[in-house]
């Protein structure tokens, strides 16, 4: 029988790479998620097999997965298993543990797919960023997610990991609160807007610029890791860290990252310069050329996301905005009234994308000059910043050339 | 001074919903009109207003939200002629009993005579319906089908999604005005946002205010159109 389930599994393992092939070659896909499918399709047991004797770290949270998992990736040197295309499903999991047999692996993970993905890939550190609205036409309200994530720390598989948590986020905290080993980290958290209420009791949750509670006794968990300016403290260690992406919630990314490698017994300090070398993230942060205009490309997909980054394009001169409602944007573009727009109050608004009306008409609400349709732009003699959600992202990357 | 109150924004405004007031207030702001947009927090007592917003929620605060209006005499506020316009879970609100979350059932505000039961599927996507010889479009994602008292007025007939039962939407009764098109529903029909700030004034109509909103309005019904004719 063990024989058999070898030959299966090689077989899974041949489909996953063949088929990864095929699809990048014919050019239906970036040829992460088609192969994994096959594969499991064949050996469902494929991405516990992958994992098995490796030491995995796997990331989830609304924002910042991504960048966390490449910092996270850096911070470890060397030859690391990753997804690093955003293909976050048990498919694109078991594509990147196809590609490389790196005996270290970061693991971004969806939100809704966490369960799955730690039962899986057995984890020896799970780091949970955040939660926050997010396509709410195709995923679960919020507290369903947090719910969710409780049921997985009450399983076996999670009791062997160390959950690097933020406390600083009460859905978070209520998620892990039960959770035996967790490192709390103190990552700069400015969107609150989901968690007026309490996730355990709904009663209204207090706060000081310091920290929440609530009367039903949920309470922010005093930190091990925080930072301070641009040190950081991890487990008692105090160190610089020079990250090269911008936005505080960027040093944050990395201060959890550091404390997940803390964790695997990485040295943090090294760890931290080697993180430093990472300047875009799938083309995020990427300064790129869009017609004869020098752009920084910014992905912000959702409230928070857009709340975070818009706190890092603070200056003058012109922005552009790119919004669609795709399936994979969440056909439902109200979130646009979640966003604190209004800060861009002074500045001019280039509007893009499928969406662009709904776009206009949110700055015109909050008082922001903005344009639509007006054809090219005005050439600047400068980076222009251009924020776009996910699928508008995606279309900017592929009509600019790098400079 | 027209007042209009967000009402506990922290439990209903899950998809947006504030946008409502946002709109209201600048469609008044620019015409001259002296307003103000207040925010009712839940811990504080219910501030007086001449129209109250109602958003959407999940299932924990919408119960949360109808204990904590029941208590601070709301209905007292309607009988004494505040106008009120709900979306979503603020629409369930009203009535008189709603199930959210499995089948249990829980008492409304009972301000209207509708009941809100759980749908054997969610209804999420586009709304468009027609309002007397006005089209609205707007979004919808709800669990809930609502059945409206012989006496209740709805607010509209539905012509693309689910709206209370896919046959009309919401309800008009009096001044309170409710529709499952949740979020910035305002922000995408002008007109909408204009009827309801002249219905909170008593006057019948307002000055134009053109904008790229109606550019918007127009867009959003000619792509619905063309998808409902599909």
């Amino acid at each position: 029988m063990a024989i058999w389930r070898t030959l299966r599994l090689l077989v899974a393992k041949t489909a996953v790479r063949s088929t990864n092939w095929i699809s990048l070659r014919t050019r239906r896909g970036s040829g992460t998620v088609i192969g994994g499918t096959v594969g499991l399709a064949i050996a469902p047991g494929l991405l516990e097999a992958l994992a098995a004797h490796r030491r995995v770290i796997v990331v989830s949270g609304t924002n910042g997965k991504t960048t966390t998992t490449a910092l996270a990736v850096a911070g470890w040197g060397g030859d690391v298993a990753t997804n690093d295309t955003g293909a976050n499903m048990p498919a694109g999991l078991t594509a990147a543990l196809v590609r490389s047999p790196s005996p270290r692996a970061v693991l971004e993970s969806d939100e809704g797919w966490l369960g799955a993905n730690v039962e899986a890939t057995h984890p020896a550190v799970i780091v949970l960023l955040n939660l926050s609205r997010d396509q709410l036409d195709r995923a679960s309200e919020v507290r369903q997610i947090a719910e969710r994530w409780r049921a997985v720390f009450a399983t076996a598989q999670s009791r062997g990991a160390v959950i690097v948590a933020n406390a600083m986020d009460p859905l978070v905290v209520y998620a892990a609160f039960e959770a035996v080993n967790v490192r709390w980290c103190a990552p700069p958290t400015t969107w609150t807007a989901d968690t007026m209420s309490c996730p355990r009791c709904t009663a209204p949750l207090h706060r000081t610029e310091e920290r929440w509670w609530c009367a039903c006794g949920l309470a922010q968990p005093s930190a091990s890791s925080y930072l301070d300016g641009t040190t950081a403290v991890v487990g008692g260690e105090r160190f610089e860290i020079p990250v090269s992406l911008p936005g505080s919630f960027n040093r944050g990314n990395a201060l959890m990252a550091l404390t997940a490698l803390a964790e695997v017994g990485v040295d943090v300090r090294p760890a931290a310069l080697r993180m430093a070398s990472v300047d875009e993230v799938a083309g995020r942060y990427g300064v790129r050329r869009i017609g004869g205009q020098v752009v920084r490309l910014l992905l912000a997909k959702n409230p928070a996301g857009f709340a975070a980054m818009l706190e890092s394009v603070e200056g003058e001169g012109d922005l552009w905005v790119s919004i669609n409602a795709r399936v994979a944007d969440g056909h439902d573009p109200s979130w646009l009234y979640d966003v604190p727009f209004e800060v861009l109050c002074g500045r001019r608004v280039r509007c893009l994308g499928d969406r662009r009306l709904d776009l206009a008409t949110r700055l015109w609400y909050a008082g922001v000059d903005a344009y639509v349709d007006e054809g090219p732009p005005v050439i600047e003699d400068r980076v222009v910043d251009v924020l776009a959600n996910y699928t508008a992202f995606s279309d900017l990357l592929k009509e600019s050339q790098p400079c | 001074m027209l007042r209009i109150v967000q009402v506990y924004p922290e439990l209903l405004g899950t998809y947006g919903d504030g946008g409502n007031g946002l709109v209201l207030k600048e469609r008044a702001r620019r015409r001259g009109i002296d307003v103000e947009l207040i925010r009712a927090d839940m811990d504080d007592p219910l501030p007086a207003g001449d129209v109250y917003l109602l958003g959407g929620g999940e299932d924990g605060p919408q119960r949360l939200a109808v204990a904590l209006l029941e208590e601070a005499g709301f209905s007292r506020r309607v009988a004494n002629g505040a106008m009120v316009f709900a979306v979503c879970a603020g629409l369930q609100m009203l009535g008189s009993r709603f199930s959210v979350q499995g089948d249990d059932e829980y008492v409304g505000l009972g301000l209207v005579d509708a009941v809100t039961t759980r749908a054997p599927s969610r209804a999420v996507g586009d709304l468009m319906t027609t309002v007397g010889a006005s089209t609205m479009v707007g979004f919808e994602n709800h669990g809930g089908e609502t059945t409206i008292g012989a006496g209740v007025e709805p607010f509209a007939t539905v012509v693309r999604g689910r709206g209370n039962d896919g046959r009309v939407d919401g309800f008009r009764a009096g001044r309170i005005w409710a529709t499952y098109a949740h979020g910035p529903v305002l922000a995408l029909n002008p007109w909408l946002a204009d009827a309801v700030l002249a219905e909170s004034l008593g006057l019948s109509e307002l000055a134009p205010l053109p904008s790229v909103a109606d550019r918007l309005y127009e867009s959003r019904c000619r792509a619905l159109t063309k998808r409902s004719a599909d």
